[in-house]
C-alpha cells in the first residue's frame, strides 16, 4: 500500500514538498545543536525544559485522543466512526513519533539515548513513559495498516487484530497517565503536584485531539474527497464540547484549591500563570491568548447552532487547539520551574533554532499524517472502484 | 514473482554493492604502515620492572574492556584498587595511573587508534596531562 | 508457489532486522567481572575515609560576605566551568541568602544579621533523593554510604533530575565547559556537554583519606564533615549542642546538609 504515498496530485506534491523543505530545515539546526550543545536553546539551569518537553506532553495528549474514535465504533458500535477510525489511528501515529522525536531533541547526549534500554531504571517514570509510548505505536501501526489492508481487500478486518484494538484502549489512556505521572511526582514543584495532573492531561488530550481531527476531516473533504459523514463530525464536536468543559472544570478546580488555601507558593506559580511576577508576563501575555479563545470556543461550542455549522465549528476548533496548545504546553511547562526553587525568575524564551527544530519536528509530524491519509484515500478509493 | 522494474533494481543493487565494498577496492595494493607506538616516556624508563597491569598481549586486546570495568568500578562500586593476574595492586584510573606511565597520550594511544580508525571519548571529560602541562 | 512481491519485500525487511540484531550470545554473555578487590591501603595512598552514612554540617553564622574560600576550593578541585552566562552556569556550592534558601522560615522581622547572611548551598545528599527516583538509567545513584552520585558516563542528559531536585542543586552542561575552565587539574575529569553534575561530597578524596576540599578550605571552620551514624563524630557533636535546620525537610527527602544560623 504504501507505494500509493508515491504518486498523487500536484497539489499533494507540493504540500509533501514544502513538509519536507520544514523539516529539512529543522534537521539542519539539530545538526547544529548537536555540535554546539542544548546552550543553542532558550533553556537555562532554572527552566531546564522547555518547548521541546512541552511538546512532547501536548502531543501525547493528541496520540491518546485516538482513543475517543477507536472506544466508541469498537466498544459501542458507533458505526458512524467506522469511517475514521484510520484516520484517528494514523494521527496517534504521527503523534507518537513526533513524541519520540521530541524526547530525543531534548537529549544531552543523544548518541546514548539506548542506555534506557540497557540500564532500565523501574522507578523512573520516564523508563516507563517510553515503554507504554513504544508500544502505543506499535499497537496503532499494527491496528491501523491491518484495518486499512482489509479495507483494501473489501472484507472485514482479520479476528486476530481485534485483542490488539481493544487492549489499544486503556493503553491510550496509560500513555497519557503515566506522562502525567513524570510531572505529579516531583517533591519541589509545587505547580505540578497534584493528583489531577492525570485527568486534567487526559480530558485536555480528548479535546484537543478530536479538535484537530475534525480540521483534518475538513481538510480531507475539500481536497481529497472524502466525507466523513455529518454524524461523525457532530458526534466528535460533541466530545470536544464536553471534553473542553471538563477540561476547564479541572482547572477551575485547581485555582480553587490554590486560591482558597492561599498556600503561598501554590499561589505564586499561578500568579505567575495568569499575570506574571516581577514584570516577567511573557507566558501571562500567552495565557491571556489562551483564555480568551477558551471563551469564544465555548460560546462556539455549547451552542448546538454554531457548533452544527461547518464553519464555526472549524473556528471553535482552531481556537481549542490554539487554547490548549499555549495551556497544557509552554504554559505547563515554564510555569512549573517559575519561580526557581530557591525563588529565582529566570526569563526563558525559545532560541530561532529551538523553534526552527520543534517547526521541523512539527513537519515531520504532518508529513506522515499528510502521507498516511494519503495512502488511506487512495485505498479507499481504489476498493470504491471495485 | 514476476520483477517488475528489472534494468532499474538490478543497476541498484550493482550500484549498491559497488559502494558498499569501496573501501576495498579503493585501498587495494596500498600498504599503510602499521603504528609505531612510543613506549620509551621518562617514567618507564624509571621503571626497574617495565611490566604494564597486565601482559602486553592482554592489554592490547583487553585494555577497552579492563577500563570500562575499572569505570564500573571506581564510579558506581567504590572500589578503586585492581590486584593484576600475577597479584599486584594498583590504583584504577586512566589520568590517574594509565597515564602517569604513558605520557605520550599523542604517540600511544592515538597513533593506533588513528590506525584503527577508532574514536574514543574518553579525552573529552578525562584529561590528557600532555595538555595541562 | 513463488511468493509475492509483498510477501517478499516481508520476509526482506524481517531479515534485515535479524541480521542489524547482535547474535544472542552476546546479549547473554555478562561483561567481563572486574577482578579487583578492596585493598585499603593501595600503593601510595592513604587509608580511604568510610563512614555509615556522611552529612555535613554548615554554620553559615560564621560565613562572611565577602567570601568565597570554599566555593573557590570546590570549584577549582573539580573542574567546574566558570560561566558568565547565568542561564548556562555549572555550580556544586554557591552563595544564597536566607529568604532563598530559606523561603518558608522566611518573614518581614527576620533578625538582620540572618537576613544578610550569605549561606552555602550544594547538593544535600539526600537519604531519599528523589533525583535518583527519577533518573531513567541510574546515572545518579545513592551509594550505601548516601553519597548520591553522578555517573557522567551513563547520563543522557534528560533533565528529569534537574526538575526533580527541589533544591536546584544540579547543573547540565548546555556548551562544552572546557574552554570556560580557568586551570585545568589533571587529577580530576572535567564533563563533556550534555551530561549533568553536581557535588560529590568529594568522594574521590574521601577515597584517598582526604576531607572534601570546601571543608578544608574554610578557615572559620564553617563547614563540618564526618559520619551522622557515628555518635562520637565532630558532625553529631555540633548537631547535639546547636540548634539545627534543613532545607525543605517537609519534602521528605532527607537532606543529610544540616544549617547553623
Amino acid at each position: 500500500m504504501l507505494e500509493k504515498a508515491l504518486t498523487g496530485s500536484r497539489r499533494y506534491g507540493i504540500l509533501v514538498g514544502i513538509l519536507l523543505a520544514l523539516f529539512g530545515m529543522g534537521v539542519y539546526f539539530y545538526l547544529r545543536q548537536l555540535e554546539y550543545g542544548l546552550g543553542l536553546t532558550g533553556m537555562s539551569r532554572d527552566v531546564s525544559w522547555g518547548l521541546y518537553i512541552s511538546q512532547f506532553t501536548f502531543l501525547v495528549g493528541i496520540a491518546a485522543s485516538a482513543v475517543m474514535v477507536v472506544l466508541p465504533y469498537y466498544l459501542h458500535d458507533y458505526k458512524a466512526f467506522g469511517r475514521i477510525t484510520i484516520l484517528g489511528e494514523f494521527l496517534a501515529i504521527a503523534a507518537v513519533i513526533m513524541c519520540v522525536t521530541f524526547i530525543f531533541v531534548n537529549l544531552g547526549q543523544p548518541s546514548r539515548v539506548l542506555y534506557v534500554m540497557f540500564y532500565p531504571s523501574l522507578t523512573s517514570v520516564l523508563f516507563w513513559d517510553m515503554v507504554v509510548v513504544s508500544v502505543y505505536l506499535v499497537l496503532n501501526v499494527i491496528t491501523g495498516w491491518t484495518v486499512l489492508s482489509s479495507v483494501k481487500e473489501g472484507v472485514p478486518p482479520p479476528a486476530w487484530v481485534k485483542p490488539f484494538i481493544y487492549l489499544s484502549i486503556p493503553w491510550a489512556i496509560s500513555i497519557h497517565t503515566v506522562t502525567a505521572f513524570i510531572y505529579a511526582g516531583m517533591p519541589g514543584r509545587s505547580f505540578w503536584l497534584t493528583a489531577i495532573m492525570a485527568p486534567r492531561f487526559l480530558a485536555a488530550a480528548f479535546a484537543s485531539g478530536p479538535a484537530l481531527l475534525i480540521l483534518l476531516c475538513f481538510v480531507l473533504r475539500r481536497f481529497g474527497g472524502f466525507d466523513a459523514g455529518k454524524k461523525a463530525i457532530d458526534a466528535l464536536a460533541t466530545i470536544v464540547t464536553y471534553a473542553f468543559l471538563t477540561t476547564i472544570f479541572f482547572v477551575v478546580v485547581e485555582l480553587w484549591t490554590v486560591f482558597y488555601s492561599q498556600v503561598p507558593d501554590d499561589m505564586e506559580h499561578y500568579r505567575f500563570l495568569f499575570v506574571g511576577l516581577d514584570g516577567y508576563n511573557t507566558i501571562a501575555h500567552g495565557m491571556t491568548v489562551a483564555v480568551i479563545a477558551a471563551a469564544a470556543a465555548l460560546v462556539l461550542l455549547i451552542n448546538p447552532r454554531t457548533r452544527k455549522k461547518d464553519s464555526l465549528l472549524a473556528a471553535a476548533c482552531v481556537l481549542v487547539f490554539l487554547s490548549l496548545w499555549i495551556e497544557k504546553g509552554l504554559g505547563l511547562m515554564v510555569t512549573g520551574f517559575t519561580p526557581s526553587p530557591l525563588g529565582h525568575l529566570t526569563r526563558y524564551t525559545p532560541t530561532g533554532p529551538e523553534a526552527a527544530i520543534a517547526i521541523g519536528i512539527w513537519a515531520m509530524g504532518f508529513l506522515i499524517i499528510t502521507v498516511l491519509y494519503k495512502i488511506f484515500l487512495s485505498v479507499r478509493e481504489a476498493a470504491e472502484l471495485d | 514473482m514476476k520483477l517488475y522494474n528489472r534494468g532499474i533494481i538490478i543497476a541498484g543493487i550493482v550500484v549498491f554493492l559497488a559502494a558498499v565494498t569501496f573501501p576495498f577496492w579503493y585501498d587495494r595494493g596500498k600498504t599503510i604502515a602499521p603504528p609505531a607506538i612510543e613506549l620509551d616516556t621518562p617514567a618507564i624508563q624509571k621503571l626497574a620492572d617495565k611490566r604494564c597491569v597486565e601482559d602486553t598481549a592482554f592489554m592490547r586486546d583487553n585494555h577497552m574492556k579492563l577500563l570500562a570495568s575499572w569505570r564500573e568500578s571506581v564510579v558506581r562500586k567504590n572500589v578503586h584498587t585492581y590486584t593484576s593476574k600475577d597479584g599486584r595492586v594498583f590504583e584504577m584510573g586512566l589520568t590517574g595511573s594509565c597515564l602517569k606511565c604513558h605520557e605520550n597520550k599523542s604517540r600511544f594511544c592515538d597513533r593506533c587508534h588513528d590506525y584503527a580508525g577508532v574514536k574514543p571519548n574518553c579525552w573529552n571529560c578525562h584529561i590528557n596531562p600532555e595538555e595541562v602541562l | 508457489m513463488a511468493p509475492t512481491r509483498r510477501e517478499f519485500l516481508i520476509i526482506a525487511g524481517i531479515s534485515a532486522i535479524g541480521a542489524a540484531c547482535p547474535p544472542l550470545s552476546r546479549i547473554i554473555a555478562k561483561e567481563t567481572p572486574s577482578r579487583g578487590t578492596h585493598l585499603p591501603g593501595a600503593p601510595g595512598s592513604a587509608p580511604a575515609l568510610t563512614a555509615k552514612r556522611w552529612a555535613m554540617v554548615v554554620d553559615a553564622s560564621k560565613c562572611s560576605s565577602d567570601c568565597k574560600d570554599c566555593m573557590t576550593a570546590c570549584h577549582e578541585a573539580h573542574n567546574v566551568p566558570a560561566i558568565a552566562n547565568p542561564n548556562h552556569e555549572v555550580k556544586w556550592i554557591w552563595p544564597e541568602r536566607f529568604e532563598n534558601v530559606f523561603r518558608a522560615e522566611s518573614h518581614a522581622h527576620i533578625q538582620e544579621t540572618v537576613r544578610k547572611q550569605i549561606i552555602p548551598v550544594l547538593c544535600n545528599h539526600c537519604d531519599n533523593p528523589p533525583c535518583v527516583r527519577v533518573c531513567p538509567t541510574g546515572a545518579t545513584f545513592r551509594r550505601a554510604d548516601g553519597i548520591v552520585m553522578m555517573d557522567s558516563h551513563r547520563c543522557i542528559g534528560c533533565k528529569i533530575c534537574l526538575a526533580a531536585c527541589p533544591f536546584g542543586a544540579r547543573s547540565i552542561n548546555f556548551v562544552n565547559p572546557r574552554p570556560f575552565i580557568r586551570k585545568l587539574k589533571a587529577d580530576f575529569p572535567t564533563r563533556t556537554k550534555g551530561v549533568i553534575e553536581k557535588c560529590n561530597f568529594c568522594e574521590e578524596r574521601l577515597a584517598r583519606g582526604i576531607l572534601p576540599a570546601c571543608v578544608l578550605a574554610c578557615e572559620e571552620k564553617a563547614l563540618v564533615f564526618g559520619d551522622v551514624e557515628d555518635p562520637n563524630s565532630k558532625v553529631r557533636q555540633i548537631l547535639d549542642k546547636k540548634f539545627s535546620i534543613r532545607r525543605r525537610a517537609e519534602l521528605g527527602t532527607k537532606p543529610q546538609v544540616y544549617y547553623i544560623l
